[in-house]
C-alpha cells in the first residue's frame, strides 16, 4: 500500500498504516508497470499496420479470417493488460470467459441456422 | 453518492479517527475497500459482458448480409477511406493508452498526472468522433446513406446499388452505436476529470477510474473489429 501524501482532498482523512492493513481482506491491488502499458500500445500499433498490410494481399476468403484473427489477438491483449484481467481474481475470469462463450454460442447457432437454409440466400 | 456527502462533515475533519475503518467512499454494505473494489469491477464486467453480446448480435447480422451481398460489400468498403480509418484506429488505441495510464496514476494518487491523462483521453476521443463526423458528411455528400440511392443508381446495376445501400446501413448502425458509446464515455470522462482534480482517488480508492477504463477499453475493442470489417473488405 502506498501512502496518500500527494492527495489534496481535505475531506479524505489520511489513512494510517494500520488502516491500510485493514484493507487486506481482498487480494492486494496490483499496479502494472508503465513499461507493460507501452509494450501493449506498441503491440497494438504493429498489429494495426499488419491488419492493413495483409488486407492488400489477395488471400481470397482467407482475408476476413486473417483480419478477424489479428483483431482477436488485439482484443485479447487489451483485455488482459489494459483491462487488468491478467491480475484479476478468478471470478472476473469466469465472467470474461463466459461472455465470450455466450458470444460463441450465438455465432455458432446463428450460422448453423443460416448455412443450412440454402445460404447465401440470393 | 449520498453517503459521501454524509461523511464530508466538518466534525469528520476535526476527528479524523472517529470512524476509524470508514473511508469516505466506503459504502456501508461492504466490509472494506478491497471488497468494494472487487464488487465494483465484477459488476462492470457483467455490464461489459452484455455489451459484448449486444454488439455481437449486430456483428452476426453483418456477416450474414456480407455473405449474401459479397460484391456489394467490397464496393461499399471501397467507398471508405482506409487511411482515415487507420489514423482513427491509431488515435483510439492512443486514447486507450492514456486511459490505462490514468488508472496507473490514480493508483498512485498522482493527481495532476491522472487529470492530464484523462484530459488527453477526452481529447483523443474527441478527435476520433470529429473525424467520424467528417467521414459521415463526406458519405452524405456522395449520397452514400440509406434511402439516398433508392431512385439513383450509384453502381453499375440496381442490385449492386441496393447492396451498397445495405452496406452503408450497417456502416452507419455499427459506427453510430460505437460513436454513441464514445460520446457517453466523453461525458463520463468530464466527470472523472473533475473528481480526479479534487483529489478523490488514491491507492485505496480508485475503482471508479478503473471501471471508466474498462468501459473505454471495451469501446476500443469494438473499433478494433469494426475497422477491418468496414474499411478493409
Amino acid at each position: 500500500m502506498r501512502n496518500t501524501e500527494t492527495m489534496t482532498n481535505p475531506h479524505v482523512p489520511t489513512k494510517t498504516a494500520e488502516h491500510a492493513d485493514h484493507i487486506g481482506h481482498a487480494p492486494a491491488h496490483h499496479r502494472s508497470s508503465l513499461v507493460s502499458y507501452f509494450a501493449v500500445f506498441i503491440t497494438l500499433m504493429v498489429l494495426t499496420i499488419v491488419t492493413v498490410w495483409v488486407s492488400r494481399i489477395d488471400l481470397g476468403a482467407m482475408n476476413t479470417a486473417v483480419a478477424m484473427a489479428i483483431a482477436i489477438v488485439k482484443a485479447t491483449v487489451v483485455i488482459l493488460w489494459f483491462m487488468h484481467v491478467i491480475h484479476s481474481p478468478r471470478l472476473t475470469w469466469i465472467i470474461v470467459i463466459a461472455s465470450f462463450l455466450w458470444l460463441a454460442v450465438m455465432f455458432v447457432l446463428f450460422f448453423a441456422d443460416y448455412s443450412t437454409r440454402g445460404w447465401p440466400l440470393s | 453518492m449520498s453517503d459521501v456527502t454524509l461523511h464530508h462533515g466538518a466534525e469528520h475533519a476535526a476527528e479524523p479517527h472517529e470512524h476509524g475503518h470508514h473511508h469516505p467512499f466506503l459504502q456501508h454494505h461492504f466490509e472494506d475497500l478491497g471488497q468494494q473494489h472487487e464488487a465494483s469491477t465484477l459488476g462492470m464486467w457483467f455490464f461489459v459482458a452484455q455489451e459484448i453480446l449486444f454488439f455481437g448480435g449486430v456483428f452476426c447480422a453483418y456477416f450474414v448480409y456480407r455473405a449474401m451481398y459479397h460484391d456489394a460489400w467490397k464496393l461499399g468498403s471501397h467507398h471508405q477511406d482506409w487511411k482515415i480509418g487507420a489514423v482513427n484506429t491509431i488515435v483510439l488505441i492512443g486514447s486507450s493508452l492514456t486511459m490505462a495510464l490514468a488508472v496507473w496514476g490514480a493508483q498512485a494518487a498522482k493527481r495532476k498526472f491522472t487529470t492530464l491523462m484523462l484530459v488527453l483521453t477526452l481529447l483523443l476521443g474527441g478527435i476520433f468522433v470529429g473525424v467520424k463526423g467528417y467521414e459521415y458528411s463526406v458519405h452524405i455528400h456522395h449520397g452514400l446513406f440509406p434511402g439516398a440511392q433508392t431512385y439513383t443508381n450509384l453502381e453499375s446495376t440496381p442490385e449492386l446499388t441496393r447492396g451498397v445501400e445495405l452496406f452503408m446501413t450497417f456502416y452507419f448502425t455499427m459506427t453510430g452505436l460505437h460513436a454513441l458509446h464514445m460520446i457517453i464515455g466523453a461525458g463520463l470522462l468530464l466527470w472523472f476529470i473533475k473528481r480526479t482534480w479534487r483529489g478523490d482517488f488514491g491507492p485505496e480508492y480508485y475503482s471508479p477510474v478503473e471501471i471508466m477504463g474498462l468501459y473505454w477499453h471495451f469501446v476500443d475493442i469494438v473499433w478494433i473489429f469494426l475497422f477491418p470489417l468496414l474499411y478493409l473488405v
